[in-house]
């Protein structure tokens, strides 16, 4: 720690199954069974070291394949780069990795309806996987020569003969200093002036190739940027970004909301900044002071994204990939990878709406379905407190509140009271409430946020 | 050097992923093999006449569920003064206006398109150099009958070339790239209830941006019947129960997260009630309709017929939008495409008026059509037409003033730099009338800088 920077508030009270398992939620996507009890003994400090060092990935369980036994396709397969990635998210040991890549791919939002590849989106990705805990003037610089970028925002159109503003705007309104703050129209003309020199040529087979900077394209003129004066090129264009004294505010701000519902108050914002500042813009300490946070325990719960839900709920069962059914479903829920819906990315404070609420119904229906019992031969007890009991051992007990505990006994009480004077219906009524407990339990508000 | 166009993949990928959801939706059972129905689980079907409005409903499920819901519905809407109905139809990929309304009295029209130029046809009465594309015979009808606006060149200035750029300004109704809520999605934010989905509906797979609200809720059902919540190995009495718990799980005081998940389950719960009346049984519709639809694979045709039987049953619908049959990003071979989409889209628009009318139900609602552009003047090497800036729209009801908006510029004159026809009448303009005139409030709270748009008199 350097010295003279203003330390982040540390949470002090307990570190314990709960706060790890919510820990696992914001960090990745939530535990494994057993995992929140590991992470819990090495206590907080031991936790966030571990999730921000966590060393060579491997991958746990079985490669993913599609409903027939095939390898997927991620480069070449509609909607199998999606469940490619799902995969990692579900296998990786290395949680906050694939988490901090859905960061930045939400921060530098990069749609395949742009960009028409998704060998270019798959490079991108590989970027913020392997960049996403580092340095983020590296991050930016890295993001501003990437193809996929360079297609999505008009990088390699920008040239000295007809410029592009497309990058250069949405470089500070989205990227680095947000809408409105500290820069002007004639701020954004001179920088794409500056961001001018990416080209690439097209192959009728192949589409957009050979990527490179040309120094001819480049307008080598003098430009104006911020009140700076320089004949600047794009390197300069990233640093000038990211020493701009609004952009660490507007850093720290958004980082904080990927993983806090409830905006910092204002000494731990100006904390923030003063570590992200004297860091010289590396990601990691700051992620590692928001995980170490008391918001984040004792704040209220945090509405996952489709993706996390999605493979929160595979990681809780071990179930692997074997469907590429996920992409279509979590597109229902309204999040596809690599499709984001425009280039400000997804709207993380409204995920959940009467349509994607059902496309997460269906997420659930598709996880449980391969385990449903059937009615005719399985047994159940006639006893609506067992059931549940069973019902949330089925997923490992998530901590459900008391409210969704008394409307699922309330469920399954009144369902058993239909079968009265049945004897069919005594048979077979129970093992149906142990199907539907396990589906509700899934879209329960308790597993939607955490 | 033709350069492809990572716009047009990203387009028919979009419409990959929609069809693969339809299908999904199409494959899944209805019914779980084996289930003892009716037989044993009380599970009974019952039907109804809605309201005295005429519409036969069927209402599946015991009372807990079904009617209580159904008789709350009609009552509430009963007891509501009908409002005003505004249906939007997207032509997505950008229809070529050029052919919609073929100006075959412009002497450059057979320069700008010797292999595509249509010939013969109708003239329109208020312009004889525009031709109706003959597979609009529907839609030339009801214009006969006064009851259709034509927009020849619709637009805005420096329309962008891009699919999403350019339907996203026209979903949000500004030439905004950030902003997020629509245009009818602010206009419920002002008006709209909270407790309600069906006010903004989208008859669709996903939402349509232009209802995305940032206050009150919306919905996106692909059809009436298709709000379906399946659970495997679940089925007759236990199902209805487990329906309920959606709705039970919904309470949840203690915590801001809780509370935002459980909202939406109410809304769910709701939402699912007030549409079981037009569940089906069997994949046929449970209503029936006055008219004779179109038949076709495309869900269009019955998403209207469901459309105005939901309106005939009182849900308290206002906003609701659908995309149109077809393919309309004709790059190549642009003829059959085109001509198949449009003549789907006009017959069953004509069936839906018509089906309006005989519910006495048209003077209730108005219908807007658009594409995000039109397209380029001169065709291309393909056979087709690349993309353009104004486009063709129109507004069908009979409440329209069936007076066009914006004379036909000529491609003489009216082309701009890049070969494309300049806009003659601006959308936000057109927005700000259809919100004035239509539904009844300031234009200025619901379309940016909305005073520098002229409104042209679309309402009689």
């Amino acid at each position: 720690m350097h010295e003279g920077v203003p330390s982040v508030a540390v949470w002090r009270g307990k570190f314990g199954v709960p706060q790890a398992e919510r820990l696992l939620w914001r960090a990745g996507f939530g535990p494994r069974p057993g995992e929140a009890q590991k992470l819990a003994r090495l206590g907080l400090e031991g936790a966030v070291h571990k999730l921000t060092h966590p060393g060579r990935e491997h991958l746990v369980g079985h490669a993913p394949h599609d409903e027939n036994g095939r390898p997927l396709a991620p480069y070449d397969a509609w909607g199998e780069d999606h469940v490619w990635w799902l995969d990692r998210m579900v296998r990786t040991s290395r949680p906050l990795v694939e988490r901090m890549a859905l960061i930045w791919h939400d921060w530098f939002a990069t749609s395949n309806n742009g960009v028409g590849s998704q060998r270019l989106m798959l490079n991108q990705n590989e970027l913020f996987r392997h960049k996403g805990l580092g340095s983020f003037h590296e991050l930016l610089l890295d993001v501003t020569k990437d193809p996929a970028m360079l297609l999505w925002l008009n990088g390699s159109d920008n040239s000295k003969y007809s410029p592009n503003e497309n990058y250069a705007r949405e470089m500070m309104e989205l990227f680095t200093l947000g809408a409105d703050r500290g820069y002007t129209e004639n701020d954004v003309r001179q920088n794409a002036r500056a961001l001018t020199g990416f080209r690439n040529s097209w192959s009728q087979n192949l589409g957009p190739v050979k990527f490179h900077y040309d120094p001819d394209s480049h307008d080598p003129g003098r430009k104006t940027i911020f009140h700076r004066h320089g004949r600047f090129t794009w390197k300069d264009s990233c640093r000038l970004c990211v020493t701009h004294p609004d952009h660490a505010s507007f850093f720290v701000q958004k980082l904080w909301s990927y993983f806090v519902p409830e905006a910092p108050d204002h000494a731990t914002q100006r904390a923030l900044e003063r570590l992200y500042t004297s860091s010289k813009y590396e990601v990691r300490p700051v992620v590692a002071a928001i995980l170490r946070h008391p918001e984040l325990y004792k704040g209220p719960r945090l509405v996952k994204p489709p993706v996390v839900y999605n493979a929160g709920l595979l990681r809780r069962i071990r179930r692997g990939i074997d469907t590429t059914a996920w992409t279509w479903l979590d597109s229902m829920a309204g999040q596809q990878l690599f499709y984001p819906p425009n280039v400000a990315g997804w709207d993380d404070t409204r995920w959940l709406d009467t349509a994607t609420w059902r496309g997460r119904w269906w997420i659930a229906e598709y996880v449980v379905d391969r385990q449903a019992l059937d009615p005719g031969k399985a047994h159940q007890p006639y006893d609506a407190k067992k059931l549940l009991d069973h019902a949330c051992e089925f997923w490992h007990n998530p901590p459900l509140g008391r409210d969704t505990r008394h409307a699922l006994h309330t469920f399954a009480h009144r369902a058993l009271a239909d079968a009265k004077g049945a004897d069919w219906k005594r048979e077979q009524y129970p093992v149906m409430v142990q199907n539907a407990l396990r589906h509700l339990i899934a879209v329960s508000p308790e597993l939607q946020a955490a | 050097m033709t350069r492809p166009c990572n716009h047009c993949d990203g387009l028919s990928r979009s419409r990959l992923l929609h069809r693969a959801l339809a299908e999904a939706g199409r494959g899944l059972p209805a019914i779980e093999p084996g289930m003892p129905l009716p037989a044993g689980t009380g599970l009974t079907r019952r039907r109804f006449l809605a309201g005295g409005l005429g519409a036969a409903v069927a209402v599946y499920g015991g009372s807990r569920l079904g009617l209580g819901a159904f008789q709350e519905g009609i009552a509430a809407a009963a007891s509501a003064p009908a409002a005003p109905i505004l249906v939007s139809i997207f032509l997505e990929g950008g229809a070529d206006g050029l052919s919609v309304l073929s100006p075959q009295g412009d002497p450059l029209y057979k320069k700008l398109r010797p292999k595509l130029a249509l010939a013969g046809g109708t003239a329109l009465a208020e312009d004889d150099r525009l031709y109706w594309h003959p597979a609009l015979d529907g839609l030339q009808q009801l214009y006969s009958e006064q009851k259709v606006t034509v927009l020849p060149a619709v637009g805005y200035t420096h329309a962008d070339q891009s699919h999403f750029t350019s339907r996203h300004y026209w979903e949000v109704g500004a030439t905004e790239a950030s902003l997020r809520t629509g245009w009818l999605g602010r206009y419920l934010d002002r008006v709209g209830k909270k407790d309600n989905p069906l006010q903004g509906l989208s008859l669709d797979d996903t939402l349509a941006p232009a209802l995305a609200t940032a206050k009150v809720p919306v919905a996106s059902i692909s059809g009436a019947d298709q709000y379906d919540f399946y659970s495997k190995q679940v089925w007759g009495q236990v199902e209805e129960r487990m329906l309920e718990a959606i709705g039970l799980m919904g309470h949840q005081p203690a915590d801001a997260g809780l509370r935002t998940a459980g909202n939406v389950e109410v809304q769910v719960d709701r939402l699912r009630r007030q549409l079981i009346p037009f569940q089906s049984s069997n994949g046929k519709p449970s209503y029936t309709s006055p008219v004779a639809y179109p038949k076709s694979d495309d869900p269009f045709p019955q998403r209207l017929a469901s459309l105005a039987a939901m309106l005939a049953a009182g849900l308290p619908l206002h906003c609701v939008a659908l995309t149109a049959p077809g393919e309309y990003d004709t790059h190549a071979d642009e003829p059959t495409a085109l001509a198949q989409g449009l003549q789907l889209t006009s017959d069953s628009l004509l069936a839906f008026q018509r089906d309006l009318e005989a519910r006495g139900l048209a003077n209730r609602v108005l219908v807007h059509i658009w594409s995000e552009f039109g397209r380029r003047a001169a065709e291309n090497g393909d056979s087709g037409t690349d993309h353009g800036a104004a486009g063709t729209g129109f507004l069908v009801g009979t409440r329209v003033a069936g007076k066009m908006v914006g004379e036909f510029p000529g491609l003489q004159k009216g082309l701009d730099n890049d070969g494309n026809l300049s806009a003659t009448s601006d959308f936000r303009g057109v927005y700000a009338a259809l919100l004035e005139q239509w539904l009844g409030v300031d234009a200025a709270a619901v379309i940016p800088k909305a005073a520098s748009f002229s409104r042209p008199k679309l309402v009689a």
